[in-house]
């Protein structure tokens, strides 16, 4: 039976799309774990698998959030363990681009983020998806007529 | 090639503040290679103001076009079939000739500069361009260990360095190399200091801007019909 707390209570009007561009190599395996391990995180974080952080592009977190995502949140190695040696690092800067870009039109930037873990990292995975999902359920909708 | 930037998104919303149908047209040339208004930088701009419309329900459309090039009159007439009040604003994500040759040949639309050219440069790393020529219309870089003088030292010297010049920066910004210590520094590690001493005849500005605008006409290219 799941716990209802304040992190997994339902949000007030609809509830948050969240699209999380997830490392194999990390983050992915790390959701792997989590669901291993029987660990709740909110169903409405929809993972996708990409081969390296490196392969983030900038368009594909705004082609999510044009076509209705309320948050975007890309996860990869801890910096220094990528697998193709920079794929996160320059995978952090385009998401602080982005996040500047989204600024200059007035979305804001909490809804997108970048996050460092390892395959490991079950418990942690759930934790981010948790914490980026109250994040966006209290940034409200991004659309008003999504 | 020419070095461009895109303007504030403040600056390119006031363009298309009040209309309903924006065109976003890019250039694959120059400053697709210098990341700036390339296939993916429109995709990137044109979602940029969607999402803007789209979260406050405001009713705009930005469709999405990159041409072969913008400079060249057989590219902007690919945009005939686009012309005649289907778009509100015409977006040009090229160098400030892209928005002149649409503005020229589609006199009745409203065509709108996206991209601040900056300056013809070269890439010095992956996101880093430098300003390297100005277009003087005569080159001399032979004459200076192929460093240009004109477009690289802030006073254009041709008989530097200035008494601002220190530590091998320029007094403008301790970011921006004296080229003349540059040029000084090539000719005494090739032992060619002598070449310096040389007295050079006056350049010949006349090619450069100060002769207005510059005109270039090959009559064997050119086609009488």
């Amino acid at each position: 039976m799941t716990t209802q707390t304040a992190e997994n209570a339902p949000a007030p009007g609809r509830e948050p799309r969240i699209i999380a561009f997830c490392c194999q190599y990390c983050a992915y395996s790390a959701a792997d774990m989590a669901g291993s391990m029987r660990l709740q995180y909110p169903p409405e974080v929809e993972i996708v698998l990409i081969p390296c952080t490196g392969r983030f592009d900038v368009i594909l977190a705004l082609r999510a959030l044009e076509k209705g995502a309320d948050g975007v949140y890309v996860a990869g190695c801890l910096e220094g363990n990528c697998h193709f040696l920079d794929g996160n690092i320059r995978a952090r800067k385009r998401v602080n681009y982005l996040k500047k870009e989204l600024e200059s039109v007035g979305i804001d930037p909490g809804r997108l983020e970048m996050y460092n873990l390892s395959a490991s990292q079950g418990p942690r995975f759930a934790e981010i998806a948790a914490e980026f999902y109250g994040r966006v359920r209290d940034l409200g909708p991004l659309h008003k007529n999504p | 090639m020419i070095i461009a930037e895109r303007k504030p998104v403040e600056e390119i919303k006031g363009f298309i503040r009040d209309k309903k149908r924006a065109l976003l047209i890019g250039c694959r040339g120059c400053v697709t290679v210098c990341n700036a208004g390339g296939v993916k930088e429109v995709e990137i701009l044109a979602s940029l103001l969607r999402l803007d419309a789209k979260k406050d329900d405001v009713d705009l459309t930005v469709d999405e076009l990159t041409l072969e090039r913008q400079c060249d009159p057989e590219y902007i007439e690919e945009l005939a079939s686009l012309t005649g009040g289907k778009y509100d604003a015409i977006l040009s994500m090229a160098c400030s000739i892209g928005p002149q040759f649409i503005a020229r040949r589609y006199p009745g639309e409203q065509v709108y500069p996206v991209l601040n050219t900056c300056f013809l440069g070269g890439a010095m790393a992956h996101g880093i361009w430098a300003e390297h020529c100005q277009a003087c219309g005569n080159c001399v870089i032979h004459l200076f260990g192929g460093l240009c003088p004109i477009a690289r030292c802030a006073k254009s010297l041709l008989n530097g360095p200035c008494g601002g010049s220190a530590g091998g920066k320029c007094e403008v910004s301790d970011q921006i190399d004296c080229v003349w210590h540059l040029i000084v520094a090539k000719h005494m590690e090739a032992g060619a200091l002598d070449r310096l001493l040389e007295v050079d005849l006056l350049k010949d500005w006349r090619t450069s801007r100060d002769g207005g605008p510059r005109k270039i006409t090959r009559e064997e290219l050119v086609k009488n019909d």
